[in-house]
């Protein structure tokens, strides 16, 4: 057996696994708190798709040596916008408008992988590269985190009044269609920082898991939020060490974390897990 | 779209003026050519039957249906500048937020305040006295920590009206606050309407209770599509207009004409 001390210490001495573990740490962290606005608001099939809506706009963004996070902008919040341009303007309904969007501009990214040659490795940007990501793209998904994270700070009343009930939001002044948008910017760029560390099929676990683990424990946002960071936090911290000394895949072991997270609080959680409402059951019958 | 009518200055009486208001839904016509004026302290009962457009009244009130014709002043001001000077508060007929959402009833009662916050929306000393004051008026004070679905449908509606009342707004629009209430709840809530006219508030309420417009309306608009009386209680809460706004039925005295149930 390991010594806990070697097992905790040794990856440290890769530079590699310091950048691997300060990345997916400070995303995981982000974007679990970004969830908790996903959960709530019920975005998290959008949040599914702005996650593939992005390929497009990275591979163009990299073959014209833009920023990605500029072209993952452009493409998460454009494919929000056709899909509320074909809901309003056919009769087919969201979730259908949803699924034709996403995979058509998950479509179109594939096709442009394959034919723009840049240094995008496709396998890089499906299942995350958080071992090897290069110093420009960790410099730019730090940034971006920190953005996310500063927006969702400083607006995160408007936001949960948004969440909660956006027609006093209006009655009261406040613009909705403004918080609509930051929102979906800050889903937008948290998805393609997420994209770095557990790549594009995985990256919506981030954007909905921890948020939907945290509000079985608690009934209180502020609480959510911690509760929803901690375990982001852990299961990347966890999920990277286990990876590295499994030689497992990153991607699925951070998120493998997060969903155990999730079960664990799915059965045990105090008032609306499994077992909580079963000890309550004979009381209230 | 309509005319352009200056709003008349900022003085007090009449704080609202709809003129030759029509909305639509498509091609169906909700409302047409209203035009009502509601003067400061008094309540106005607005009475009409399921689908006569007393919602899509307060709606175009509050800019969430929008005009095809006409005019709404409000304080002398344009509906979005008085909700962004916390003129107005609305509670509508039937709340659509998520029951189940992680907020106390004290938090919901505080987005009441959220307008006159600053930017990053930090409650003030101020802030949490009116929180305190709009619950305790409601009697919900001592149900603050609840989570905001662990209320009945009576203490809902109060929480919902506490957090208008926390607004401070001069003035309140009400769609069918009665709407499926326990008796305490709307004993309640009749005394306090009478309080806010007290205070000076001006009131729209929409009702079916006909007990209410006798008992505590000052005025009262009859609608069916459009304003078909409208006025002083005693002048116009006639069983000829009532006949009018219903339908027949209403002359013969048979118990309850009108509809009870969600409209
Ligand atoms: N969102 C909507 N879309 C289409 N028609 C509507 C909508 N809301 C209300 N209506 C129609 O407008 C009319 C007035 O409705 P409403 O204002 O809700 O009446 P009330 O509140 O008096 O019962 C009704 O005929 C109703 O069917
Ligand atoms: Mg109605």
């Amino acid at each position: 057996m390991m010594d806990i001390v070697t097992w905790l210490t040794e990856p440290f001495q890769h530079v590699f696994m310091v950048k691997a573990l300060l990345v997916s740490s400070v995303v995981g962290g982000v974007c679990a708190l970004l969830s908790c606005f996903m959960t709530l608001k019920g975005w998290a099939l959008m949040g599914d798709a702005v996650s593939h809506a992005v390929l497009p706009g990275v591979v163009i963004a990299y073959a014209l040596g833009l920023p990605f996070a500029l072209g993952a902008f452009v493409f998460g919040v454009g494919s929000v916008a056709i899909i509320g341009l074909i809901k309003q303007s056919t009769r087919v309904k969201e979730d259908t408008a949803i699924g034709l969007v996403f995979t058509g501009f998950f479509a179109l990214g594939l096709v442009l992988v394959s034919k723009v040659r840049s240094s995008v490795d496709l396998s890089h940007i499906l299942f995350g590269n958080v071992l090897g990501i290069p110093p420009q793209d960790l410099q730019q998904t730090i940034v971006i985190a920190v953005l996310v994270l500063l927006v969702l700070l400083v607006f995160r009343r408007d936001l949960i009044l948004f969440c909660f009930d956006p027609t006093h939001a209006q009655s009261i002044g406040i613009s909705t269609g403004f918080l609509h948008y930051l929102l979906l910017s800050s889903l937008s760029l948290a998805a393609v920082a997420g994209l770095q560390t557990v790549g594009i099929i995985l990256v919506v676990a981030m954007l909905v898991t921890p948020g939907a683990t945290a509000y079985l424990l608690t009934d209180s946002f502020l609480t959510m939020g911690w509760l929803a960071v901690a375990s982001g936090v852990f299961s990347s911290v966890v999920g990277t060490y286990v990876s590295y000394w499994s030689d497992a895949s990153p991607a699925g072991c951070i998120v493998l974390v997060q969903t155990l997270l999730f079960v664990a609080a799915m059965v045990l959680a105090p008032k609306h897990g499994l077992l909580g409402r079963k000890t309550i059951r004979p009381f209230s019958r | 779209m309509g005319t352009v009518r200056l709003c008349p200055g900022a003085q007090p009486p009449p704080r609202i003026v709809v003129h030759n208001l029509s909305v639509s839904y498509g091609s169906v016509l909700a409302l047409s050519k209203v035009s009502l004026q509601l003067k400061q302290g008094i309540i106005c009962g607005l009475v009409g039957m399921n689908g006569s457009g007393k919602s899509t009244l307060f709606k175009a009130l509050m800019g969430f249906a929008r005009p095809s014709t006409g005019t709404i002043c409000i304080n002398g001001q344009s509906v979005a500048q008085a909700q962004r000077h916390q003129m107005v508060a609305y509670v509508p007929q039937a709340e659509s937020v998520d029951w189940d959402f992680p907020l106390s009833v004290a938090d919901v009662v505080m987005m009441g305040r959220y307008g006159s916050m600053g930017l990053l929306r930090i409650p003030r000393s101020c802030d949490y006295e009116a929180v305190r004051h709009s619950l305790e008026r409601v009697e919900l004070w001592p149900l603050r920590h609840r989570q905001i679905g662990e209320l009945s449908g009576g203490q809902r509606k109060r929480a919902f009206l506490a957090r208008a009342l926390a607004q401070g707004a001069s003035i309140l629009l009400l769609d069918e606050p009665f709407n499926g209430v326990d008796v305490r709840t709307e004993r309640l809530m009749a005394h306090l309407f009478r309080a806010f006219r007290y205070e000076q508030r001006t009131l729209l309420i929409s009702t079916h209770d006909m007990g209410h417009i006798t008992g505590f309306c000052d005025q009262v608009v009859l609608i069916n599509k459009t304003v078909l009386a409208y006025g002083e209680t005693s002048e116009v809460f006639t069983q000829e207009n009532l006949a009018l706004t219903f339908g027949g039925s209403v002359l013969d005295r048979s118990p309850s004409p009108y509809d009870q149930t969600n409209g």
